[in-house]
């Protein structure tokens, strides 16, 4: 009864069955009308030589002898010439996060004070940030160097980064390798890793206009961000449905654009926190503003704004895009655009300009003038390009690069060289096409269009989202060098606090490994081990993130 | 509409539809439409009544055959107490102006320290006027659901201030058995998870619990007479199993809401994990002439399979109260039991020849008679039937398989042979999909399918069913919430009310709303927003 059985009971065998798994994983949809196999199903993973590594290190190097952690003894310290010393809060912080996810919330253990430690423990690690600027105040960027060295050795183990951002990134990696013997004794194998990112974006988009997502829910997220080595958090802050952003220039917007003019509104406040929280892990925040379409709560805190559709020769009630035809468009947009620039210290703005429905712009005798004075015809391409166009500048005037959605690009708009156009739409071959086609023009890009998290089938989804490669177009290597990462998108029309989390974990952890890791690591059955424990180690932790397929987690997730 | 949700490319394609649904949800849904499942039969108004928690009693009427003391109706008020007043924290007692308001509940049959069974009346008669409250009701149970009902009827004004309105209410439910299936061998499900979904259960009110509680991949129950089968069956001995106490704070919970708990012990096939802590149970794999070291379903051949169900049977039919047990027959795979040497030389033995469904069938008809020898009911999934159509005629057949079609007939050809059947085929709730699929558990209909008016009242109910292998303790809630609420109409209410899909749509939005204010991680159904967000993480 649980499913035609036939389906369930292969893919057990595929993914738990030792020996098995490689003759089918390849072609099991092929196959999985076969007989059920008699093979008796093992109920645990088999274990990864990587062990629980997730995203995998470009290079890593293990080996048998292993060290012994205590609780009382171990200590995460500076190494004596780091340049980022105790000052550095960012670091100070992350050593307590990475103690007490290996050690769980430090119990006082009194009676260890003069506990001699053992000939093979571990007892220190040593965080040594090698260049001048250790970019500890600092905000990550597209360019921040993300790369780092560890290694795992007595009397004390090492971590090197040129910057905070690697050594973020190196804890993380070091607090997987901790692993808990029979005995229960946390231990470390002794190990060298070299490690950077193969991606620069690496992105995950969260919709805090469909449902309003509360700030614990965002910052609960960071966090398990930066367990994937993520680093990019897409906020697509406003849309149709709703205005949450607390503007200072313009609060009508929230207060009348929000769902709740108090309780489903993002304060300055909270807006500060999620980016401090997010800096504190090497995560930048990218404030999504998407005009001029996917504005209908901007209207209600902003009259005039957006288009009044007609009907007939009468006003309809009803209102479209942006109003591309009136100076007080521009200027609200300066005067607003400034204030983000101001709020959000990411060097990129998302400025959309995805989806502009036509209906509403042909219906407005003002517009059809307008459109007759500009000579574009009939043409609303035209009029979508003018208003983007005067857009840019405005953005640009704020110092500040932008990304757009790929109809921007297709509608021919003139860009900035340094515009990052943002893949979405399509199948494979239409979205290969399109990065061919972006690339080939010159401009960096980014892709999600294989990253849709929130549209969800039955069954382990996460190997298709493994499987698609961003690089994987037709094209010179100068192009392929141009793809500058990807996002997954977790849209919210069917998603908000109750199930957003369980959804997003661990089916965005496939994106995260595949943007960080080398081309080459494509072993679904080697992914499968790892990520099934990388899940059980992000509930441990206290995240809700969703289990892979039949199996259990040592420690179960405790909330309800 | 349907399609606009299912073909959908772009990013996001804009349906003002709903901006216009929303507004009409925030006016708010203060009638009587505002209850989930729908009551068969009301009346409302808009006069309303100011409650206040400082002056709202619950008591006994009277002439009720159940007085203060009946454990069942005692919890429940303490429960709707806090139910109906979310913001109250204040447990001293305050005099104040506000006048008083009464909930009389007045039952027919003292039946405050039994369990809900399959002949339970849940039908109410609620009526609500200045002042007080009247709820009448044959049993208990009854009144659980009345007082259910009573507690959705109450809502708040943007000042906090709590109202109900003048309300008649005459309800009982379309369909005597209203399950929900969980599944804790595929993932171990810890108890708080249980509890916690049976008190979502009675919001919809649903009064079945199906505790698929075994099956191949792990064996959490902790068997008393067999305690190998979980030390060594469960994915951890010691923290992956359900003690004895476990087992009895579910069924004890689950009695107090009036849901009643139905054990399935699955055999002889997805009996995987019962093989671990009992050797020579399972039929050893032969291939070619020596034995593969692999093990197939239960074997049918020997003796002590038998001696070995009836003592477990024993056991379970004592630890489980209620008069049905669940007994699986799904899925039995025969390539194992051809392989084996025995188990054919057992089939010539028999006269089976080389027909592998008499042999189940004479498995099944065994256990069958064990648990009827304890005065069990039995349960079994449809394949039983399939291969079988002489087994007791008071066992209950489940239908799991197939597309509406498929269940229909089959639910033609079950019902036309004289048997009870249960319907979960259309509610494989652990099915996900993209989109507002509730709208397709909301609109199946149980009894369209061709045979007599005999034969409808054969179906008993209907099951929601969340199977286990991508499921757990992380994503169970908002998997199962508000989806399975739309089956819980469909099994409640009168379908000819209950008929439009678009009509229900603000209702069950506004439902899952109360889902959430109660502390369920119900998921929404569509871009919208509550005015109390779910705030864990």
């Amino acid at each position: 009864m649980s499913t035609t059985l036939k389906f369930t009971a292969l893919l057990l065998a595929l993914g738990l069955c030792r020996g098995l798994r490689h003759n089918y994983i390849d072609n099991y949809i092929d196959n999985y009308i076969d007989e059920v196999t008699e093979e008796e199903a093992e109920l645990v993973a088999q274990p990864s030589k990587y062990g629980s590594l997730w995203p995998l290190p470009q290079k890593v190097q293990l080996s048998e002898v292993s060290f012994k952690l205590t609780s009382s003894s171990f200590r995460i310290v500076d190494a004596k010439d780091s340049t980022a010393g105790p000052s550095c809060s960012l670091l100070q912080d992350a050593y307590r996060r990475y103690y007490e996810y290996m050690f769980g919330i430090a119990k006082r253990q009194q009676l260890n004070k003069g506990r001699r430690t053992g000939p093979s423990e571990l007892t220190e690690l040593q965080v040594w940030i090698t260049s001048p600027d250790s970019e500890c105040d600092s905000y990550p960027s597209l360019t921040s160097d993300e790369s780092y060295e560890l290694s795992v050795n007595l009397p004390y183990a090492v971590l090197k980064a040129p910057k905070v951002w690697g050594a973020l990134h190196g804890l993380e990696t070091f607090s997987q390798l901790v692993y808990e013997d029979e005995y229960g004794a946390k231990s470390i194998n002794s190990t060298t890793i070299s490690d950077f990112p193969r991606f620069a974006h690496r992105g995950i988009l969260l919709d805090s206009s469909r449902h309003f997502l509360p700030i614990k829910v965002i910052l609960a997220n960071l966090e398990t961000m930066a367990m994937n080595k993520i680093n990019v958090f897409h906020w697509h802050i406003v849309d149709d449905q709703s205005f949450p952003y607390l503007s200072r220039t313009f609060p009508q917007l929230s207060q009348q654009g929000a769902y709740h003019p108090y309780t489903h509104v993002y304060t300055p406040a909270d807006v500060k926190m999620v980016i401090e929280f997010a800096r504190l892990r090497g995560i930048r925040v990218i404030p999504e503003f998407d005009t001029p379409g996917h504005t209908q709560s901007w209207g209600k805190g902003q009259p005039d704004l957006l288009t009044p559709c007609y009907s007939g020769a009468k006003p309809s009630g009803a209102f479209g895009p942006v109003n591309p035809i009136l100076n007080t468009t521009y200027d609200f947009m300066s005067q607003f655009f400034k204030e983000i620039s101001a709020v959000f210290p990411d060097a990129y703005v998302h400025l959309g300009g995805d989806e502009v429905d036509f209906t509403c712009w042909k219906s407005n005798p003002d517009i059809q003038k307008f459109m007759d004075q500009q000579g574009f015809g009939q043409d609303y391409s035209k009029l979508e390009s003018f208003y983007i166009q005067k857009l840019l500048d405005i953005v640009t005037a704020t110092q500040k690069g932008y990304t757009i959605w790929q109809e921007v690009f297709d509608n021919g708009v003139k860009l900035k060289p340094d515009t990052l156009i943002h893949v979405w739409k399509g199948n494979q071959q239409q979205y290969q096409n399109e990065m061919a086609k972006v690339t080939s023009s010159g401009y960096r890009t980014l892709l999600s269009t294989p990253w849709y998290l929130n549209r969800i089938s039955y069954g382990q989804d996460w190997q298709g989202h493994y499987k698609a490669d961003p690089q994987d177009f037709e094209g010179t290597e100068a192009q392929k060098k141009l793809v500058i990462g990807g996002e997954a998108c977790l849209w919210g029309e069917y998603v908000d606090a109750t199930n957003l989390t369980p959804r997003l974990w661990p089916r965005a952890s496939a994106v995260a490994e595949r943007l960080w890791s080398a081309k080459d690591v494509t072993d679904i059955n080697d992914a499968f081990n790892r990520l099934s424990v990388h899940r059980c180690r992000m509930v441990d932790r206290g995240i809700p993130a969703e289990p892979l397929f039949s199996s259990y987690c040592p420690h179960e997730y405790k909330g309800i | 509409m349907e399609v606009m949700f299912m073909v959908r490319s772009g990013r996001y394609t804009r349906l003002n539809v709903y901006l216009l649904i929303l507004s009409i949800l925030q006016v708010g849904l203060h009638t009587v439409e505002g209850v989930w499942p729908l009551p068969q039969a009301f009346t409302s108004s808009t006069e309303r009544y100011p409650l206040s928690p400082q002056a709202f009693y619950f008591g006994y009427g009277r002439q009720s055959a159940a007085q203060q003391g009946c454990s069942v109706l005692d919890a429940a008020f303490r429960r709707y107490f806090s139910l109906i007043f979310p913001d109250y924290t204040d447990g001293r007692l305050h005099f104040n102006q506000d006048k008083p308001f009464t909930v009389e509940v007045s039952i027919d049959h003292d039946d405050c320290e039994g369990y809900p069974n399959e002949d339970s009346s849940e039908r109410y008669n609620l009526g609500v006027s200045a002042g007080q409250a009247s709820l009448k009701a044959e049993t208990v149970w009854g009144a659980l659901r009345g007082l259910e009902t009573f507690s959705q009827l109450v809502y708040q004004n943007d000042f906090g201030s709590y109202f109900i309105n003048k309300t008649e209410i005459e309800d009982f439910p379309r369909f005597q058995f209203r399950g929900i299936l969980l599944d804790t061998s595929r993932h171990y499900l810890p108890v708080q998870a249980i509890l916690k979904t049976l008190d979502a259960m009675a919001y919809s009110k649903f009064n079945v619990f199906h505790w698929h509680i075994v099956d191949d991949p792990s064996f959490p129950y902790q068997s008393s007479s067999f305690p190998d089968l979980s030390s060594k069956g469960a994915f951890h001995p010691m923290t992956h199993i359900y003690t004895q106490s476990d087992v009895r704070r579910v069924i004890s919970h689950a009695r107090l809401w009036g849901i009643r708990v139905l054990p399935e012990f699955d055999s002889p096939g997805h009996t995987k994990s019962w093989g671990k802590g009992q050797p020579g149970l399972l039929t050893p794999c032969y291939k070619g002439g020596t034995p593969s070291g692999t093990f197939g379903p239960v074997n049918p051949a020997l003796r002590s399979t038998y001696q070995f169900m009836a003592r477990l049977f024993k056991e379970v039919s004592s630890v489980f109260p209620d008069s049905y047990i669940h007994l699986g027959g799904d899925e039995v795979d025969f390539t194992c039991w051809k392989s084996n040497p025995d188990v054919r030389a057992f089939m010539q033995k028999m006269g089976f020849g080389s027909d592998f469904t008499k042999l189940e069938a004479f498995y099944m008809e065994n256990i069958v008679n064990i648990t009827s020898a304890l005065n069990k009911t039995s349960i079994v999934w449809q394949d039983v039937f399939d291969y079988h159509e002489r087994i007791p005629k008071d066992t209950v057949l489940h239908i799991w398989k197939g597309t509406p079609a498929k269940y229909r007939e089959e639910l033609g050809r079950i019902t036309k042979a004289g048997m009870r059947v249960l319907l979960a085929a259309p509610w494989y709730i652990n099915h996900i999909s993209y989109g507002q699929d509730w709208r397709n558990y909301y609109t199946v209909q149980p009894q369209n399918f061709s045979g007599t008016e005999e034969q409808k009242k054969l179906v008993i109910g209907g099951e929601v069913c969340m199977w286990g292998e991508y499921v757990d303790a992380t994503n169970l809630s908002p998997r199962l919430w508000p989806r399975a609420s739309a089956a819980a109409e469909r099994l409640w209410s009168d379908e000819k009310q209950t008929s439009n899909v678009d009509k229900a749509f603000p209702r069950l939005q506004d439902f899952r709303c109360k889902l959430l204010r109660r502390g369920i991680r119900a998921e929404p159904l569509y871009v919208g927003h509550c005015k109390h967000e779910y705030q864990g993480v």
